[in-house]
């Protein structure tokens, strides 16, 4: 499939919807917990059995946007979406297949691993795009997309229950629901592949703060992964989502057992409503941050989440179970630093090594957080569960989780300062530059 | 006499764009809402 070049008079405000489309539809499996507790009713599954489609589709997610990502960019937007929604659907729909014949395995395969390729494909498919189309304001532009994907949860949640709800939590039911999602979602990302164009031609470029595209400078995917400056920002974003996701993961208990001993204690439905207000600031970080890194620089805006963040987590430790205010305050910049740290990369990274390939590098680069997905809700759990078992009880339970949480922030502020230009010698030569071009020129402007 | 080398007038794509962004923003503005319900119960739950 030939990338779609726009045609003339195209607007690049199109881009950005066709994204969010993709995003907003692929978000939806931070809501798969609404299918866990009907799932273990109707097939008689364990609470860890009913998280396997997540977690596999997690691990695709990853996979599938590490190896997949020289694929996106070979091919176009237009093609890694149609892969993403034929994905992200058929999972849908194979899983409905499994509920409807009690077979968990096929919504384990649907879901997870035919569903997780949507996820991974769908999450880098739209970045080199809009970094091409925004070349003055790429941070904003990745930041609407990369929202969409804290968005998708927030529409599936609710939407997914009260379908759940409708058709019923038994097999029959959640089949049915299984199958209104694939179609549903299968025509709502339509949308982003008949509107996604890649721009004509080189466009010129403000390059951003710390930019280097005036330079010319373009460094490929594989030559990307052999210089420091990858690792040092794989680092950077390793230990920022698992800063934030550590909190994220346990955010109701945590919040609950923080001031159980105090006069004003927190019950379920405040939790479940500090909860709400996380994911709100994990969205908004995601759109504000990323776009006040247009204005103050890349590395700027993570030497504010690394430094800031730990901050945060000292303060947290630091006051305990004396202020609530001061610990909502606190969690939701957290979270606004966690949300604009995902944000924040693909900017990042193109002004590091370009826009040549930067959607795979971007995808490699999300190794960092299926690594961070694992360690942040490890560490906290485990102490948590250490404390308890030694008789600690109240904010005291977190305390350790927190100082280990701010020696992370400092590694990855240290991995943040270590980052300079790229060496010219992984820098792509101008010819194959051109040939590349040449190559992703498509026959026909549709 | 019309000039044969003049540019082809360009389709107006704001109503496709305003389309685009109301496709997409419809439900997120139905996810936002139903949060801002959910969050406030920080404050009265």
């Amino acid at each position: 499939m030939s990338p779609p070049v726009a045609p003339p008079g195209w607007s690049r405000w199109l881009v950005p919807p066709a994204a969010l489309s993709v995003h907003l539809s692929i978000g939806q499996a931070y809501a798969w917990s609404v299918f866990k507790p009907p799932l273990e009713s109707a097939l008689g599954l364990s609470g860890t059995q009913s998280a396997l489609p997540f977690q596999l589709a997690i691990v695709m997610l990853g996979l599938s946007a590490a190896f997949g990502g020289t694929l996106v960019e070979r091919n176009g937007p237009r093609w890694a979406m149609t892969v993403a929604l034929v994905c992200f659907s058929s999972g849908f729909l194979i899983s409905a297949l499994g509920a409807a014949a009690e077979q968990y395995w096929l919504i384990v395969l649907g879901y997870g691993f035919v569903g997780g390729i949507g996820l991974g494909i769908g999450y880098i498919s739209p970045v080199s795009t809009l970094i091409k189309w925004f070349p003055d304001r790429p941070g904003m532009a990745t930041g609407i997309a990369i929202m969409g994907f804290g968005g998708g949860a927030l529409i599936a949640s609710p939407w997914s229950a009260q379908m759940l709800e409708s058709f019923g939590s038994d097999s029959s039911g959640i089949a049915l629901a299984f199958l209104v999602h694939g179609i549903s979602y299968a025509a709502f990302m339509t949308l982003g592949v008949l509107l996604v164009r890649v721009p004509r031609g080189e466009r010129p470029v403000a390059g951003g703060p710390g930019g280097v595209e005036a330079q010319g400078v373009q460094v490929s995917a594989r030559s990307a992964v052999r210089t420091p400056q990858f690792w040092c920002l794989w680092v950077v974003l390793c230990m920022n989502v698992t800063a934030g996701i550590g909190i994220l993961e346990k955010a109701a208990p945590m919040i609950k057992d923080f001031f159980a001993d105090t006069s004003t204690p927190v019950s379920a439905s405040a939790a479940a409503g500090f909860v709400a207000l996380l994911s709100a600031a994990n969205m908004a970080g995601r759109i504000g941050w990323s776009s006040t890194s247009d204005l103050i620089g890349r590395k700027n805006v993570y030497r504010v989440y690394l430094g800031v963040g730990a901050l945060m987590y000292a303060l947290i430790a630091l006051t305990g179970d004396s202020s609530k205010p001061l610990f909502v305050l606190c969690a939701l910049v957290i979270l606004s630093f966690y949300g604009g740290g995902f944000a924040t990369i693909p900017a990042y990274l193109r002004d590091l090594f370009g826009t040549h390939q930067v959607g795979a590098i971007h995808g490699r680069l999300l190794t960092a957080w299926s690594t961070a997905g694992v360690l942040g809700p490890l560490i906290v759990n485990w102490i948590a569960d250490r404390q308890e078992a030694a008789g600690r009880h109240g904010s005291s339970l977190y305390t350790l989780s927190l100082f280990i949480m701010i020696g992370l922030l400092a590694v990855g502020f240290v991995a943040n300062e270590l980052v300079r230009p790229v060496h010219p010698r992984h820098h792509v030569p101008a010819q194959r530059k051109a040939a590349d071009a040449e190559r992703q020129q498509p026959e026909s402007a549709a | 006499m019309p000039n044969d080398s003049s540019p082809s007038p360009q389709p107006d794509r704001r109503p496709l764009t305003a389309f685009a962004w109301l496709w997409v923003g419809a439900p997120l503005a139905y996810g936002l809402y139903e949060l801002v319900r959910k969050a406030t119960q920080l404050f009265t739950g």
